[in-house]
């Protein structure tokens, strides 16, 4: 308590100027955070009320609530918005913005001007997606395959402009991350005493600046396509629309592990920490970040299975991306691993912690469902593939962030959460999780299309759960809205270090000072030095 | 360390890791934009393989002449330009500037020759669309030729800002000129759109010649 009176006094990073100005200029890593925070509730309560409208929809066989036009537009906005404004930015923007120079005991990423740079891109490319929203919206999916994306007379171009300009945000902050990884660690911080959250973040960081340029082309030749008809996609010239979809998945499949490593990275945080473990294969859990960084660039074709590229290639493909499965599951037995004999307590962080192995275990292995060629001509464009890709993107990602909010929220506002209401609703997002996509992949399998507003009566049984479940899902997302917020005025003040946890961010006070730490940190220890207390 | 500290601007322990830290990124985002650019080559190559006779024929309407005075103009610039560096590194102001604006200028000649010459295609009816003189896949030849010039063109441009920004810095910077690498990473940059049009230069205006 000493502690934590001695950090109500002093100056943090919240109360150094209250000022709106302060906000909207501030270069304070922490502050950005914040900011991304902020920003990406918004997009991702946008994104969902998109989803909310498509379950109403769905409950009946008949399309009833909306035009299949307008359903077009419903699934193409929600993919829009949550891949390009929720997932990819998700993690990175948030946790790593507001925890990497404090993990590795820096004063601030290695360009603080570009990270706020970074932020206002992301946002002009965000207005520019929800001004495309506003004038009409898009029915393209948001994959925009060509040749309906050059075709289209919805908001094709408004929406392109806002994904191309927010590609410029994510490649400043790879670039902003990397540098800070390689420059910017405390003395005595070598490679092997990172914590796993940095590796995981150097990973993303490689695969975002060496990725998102290929989707800026393709996007670029889209909208060129549109606007003066230059036809590098349109057969009629003998232009050739796999073409894009060879770009678009060059960028979109690495993606996907933008969108699951930086989960993965907190996933190894919350364990050690929950299980007073060190992890079980340190250098493996690492090493296996970069591997999926560097495989993830050589599977694209697995989403082109049908599309007339070669069986050869096909082939290709399908054993390369058999073989992402490999790391991904040397980090599952890692984390069990590091499970058995510790000594577990389960806080909330720690539940979606558990919630994240079991879930992300599903998505991935009915990942090898659609890589292997065969079985995915059975299920390719089914409900299967959405559900395997929400159970690693919502089950997987999701979780992870939100474990990340709760484990986090006391460095980052200096308040505890109640722990019981937060309980409950990981629970509540659990259960409603599972009923709202474990039936989509039995409708997968029998057949049922994706991107269908209107459906035979012999489905409804499951639409019918899975609504019911998105619904559920829906107010667990919502308790913690309110908790949090109301935990910012009521919560127990947390000290610097509520969770007994290593690492160097627990180190400091809560919130933080201004540049982190009062006296430059020395590492002298391996990460995740946790007392050793095995059980009998 | 905190005489360092003083040195280096915030959130630099000392000049040398700031100097780091600047030139490990320009690398890297110079290796987003190979990936950039590596999109529309690829795209490129799979167009080129389809139709091979069309491109040859369609590469033997571009302007030749100029294109070549292009290349020659952005090759002696990157020779200025490296001149500029050195200068820099050893601390000489006034030659650092002259080198800086005369890159700078000859990248100036090389967008005034690129607008004459797309002044010129346009005369002949070479810009694609329904005006366009020719078959499909040479209309396509030529999306290729505006797309990519023209994306290179912007980045010169850019350059060319760049160039004129250090200018000032050279001419009225109070800080000792070789504790600065911005000029070391623009040569970086300005280096890296050269190379590129080595590139374009040849798939775009040679393609078809030796036929």
């Amino acid at each position: 308590m000493t502690d934590a009176a001695a950090a109500t006094r002093s100056e943090n990073y919240l109360n150094v100027d209250y000022r709106l100005r302060s906000w909207l200029l501030t270069t304070d890593h922490k502050r950005i955070g914040v900011l991304y925070l902020l920003s990406l509730t918004f997009f991702f309560f946008i994104g969902g009320a998109f989803a909310v409208v498509m379950r109403l929809e769905l409950l009946t066989p008949q399309g009833d609530l909306v035009q299949p036009e307008t359903y077009n537009k419903l699934f193409t906005m929600h993919g829009i918005v949550m891949v390009f404004f929720f997932l990819v930015p998700s993690i990175p923007a948030v946790f790593g913005n507001f925890l990497l120079p404090l993990m590795i005991g820096a004063r601030d990423v290695a360009f603080p001007r570009l990270n706020l740079a970074s932020w206002y891109i992301f946002m002009l490319g965000g207005l520019f997606t929800l001004g495309s929203v506003i004038t009409g919206g898009v029915d393209t999916g948001w994959t925009f395959y060509t040749p309906l994306s050059s075709l289209s007379g919805t908001q094709v171009t408004t929406a392109a402009t806002g994904i191309f300009i927010m590609g410029f945000s994510s490649i400043l902050t790879g670039i902003n991350f990397i540098v800070t990884t390689h420059k910017m660690r405390a003395p005595g911080l070598t490679w092997m005493r990172l914590p796993l959250f940095v590796w995981s973040l150097y990973a993303t960081a490689i695969i975002l600046v060496l990725g998102t340029p290929a989707l800026t082309m393709a996007l670029t030749l889209v909208g060129l396509e549109r606007i003066f008809g230059i036809g590098i996609f349109n057969p009629a010239l003998g232009g050739d629309p796999l073409l894009f979809q060879h770009l678009f998945w060059f960028y979109s499949h690495p993606a996907v592990y933008v969108m699951i490593l930086p989960g993965m990275g907190v996933e190894s945080e919350l364990i050690t920490c929950f299980s007073r473990r060190r992890p079980f294969g340190y250098s493996f859990i690492a090493g296996a970040s970069l591997a999926i960084a560097v495989l993830g660039f050589l599977v694209w074709g697995h989403h082109m299975f049908v599309s007339g590229q070669s069986a050869y290639a096909g082939m290709i493909f399908s054993l390369l991306s058999f073989l992402v499965a490999i790391p991904s599951g040397v980090k599952v037995f890692a984390w069990s691993g590091t499970l058995f004999r510790g000594a577990i307590s389960y806080e909330t962080p720690m539940l979606y912690a558990f919630g994240f192995i079991g879930l992300f275990t599903i998505g991935g292995l009915t990942g090898l469902f659609l890589a292997s060629m065969a079985t995915d001509v059975h299920v390719h464009d089914t409900y299967f593939v959405v559900a395997h890709f929400h159970y690693v993107m919502v089950g997987g990602m999701v979780m992870a962030y939100l474990g990340a909010l709760h484990f986090w929220w006391p460095k980052m506002t200096g308040r505890l959460y109640p722990e019981g209401w937060a309980r409950l609703s990981a629970l509540i997002v659990f259960l409603g999780f599972n009923l709202t996509f474990f039936p989509q992949f039995i409708l997968g399998y029998l057949g049922m299309p994706r991107r269908y507003h209107a459906y035979p009566a012999e489905f409804q049984v499951l639409h019918v759960l899975s609504s019911a479940g998105a619904s559920i899902l829906g107010a667990g997302y919502l308790l913690p809205l309110v908790y949090f917020l109301w935990s910012l005025k009521y919560g127990k003040r947390a000290g610097s270090n509520p969770w007994n946890a290593t690492g160097l961010e627990w180190r400091t006070p809560s919130p933080p000072p201004p540049h982190n730490f009062p006296e430059s940190p020395v590492v002298t220890e391996e990460p995740y030095a946790y007392p050793v207390e095995e059980r009998a | 360390m905190s005489d360092a500290r003083a040195d280096a601007a915030f959130p630099y322990d000392d000049p040398s890791q700031q100097r780091e830290a600047a030139t490990l990124g320009m690398w890297i985002f110079l290796a987003a934009e190979l990936i950039f650019f590596g999109g529309a080559f690829v795209c490129y190559a799979a167009a080129a393989s389809a139709h091979g006779p069309d491109f040859a024929r369609a590469s033997n309407r571009t302007a030749l002449p100029l294109g070549a005075v292009n290349t020659a103009v952005l090759l002696t610039s990157s020779w200025t330009m490296a001149l500029a560096v050195h200068a820099a590194r050893d601390g000489r102001r006034k030659p650092l500037l002259g080198f800086l604006l005369a890159t700078a200028a000859l990248g100036t000649v090389f967008l005034a020759l690129k607008g004459t010459e797309y002044l010129e295609d346009y005369h002949q009816r070479l810009v694609p669309g329904r005006a366009f003189l020719g078959s499909g896949p040479e209309r396509l030849f030529f999306s290729f030729y505006f797309v990519m010039t023209g994306i290179h063109a912007l980045h010169l441009l850019i350059g060319v800002a760049l160039l004129l920004a250090l200018a000032v810095i050279a001419w009225r910077g109070r800080r000792p000129l070789p504790t600065l690498n911005i000029f070391e990473n623009c040569g970086l940059y300005w280096h890296f759109v050269d190379i590129v049009w080595i590139f374009l230069f040849p798939l775009l205006y040679l393609r078809g010649r030796h036929v």
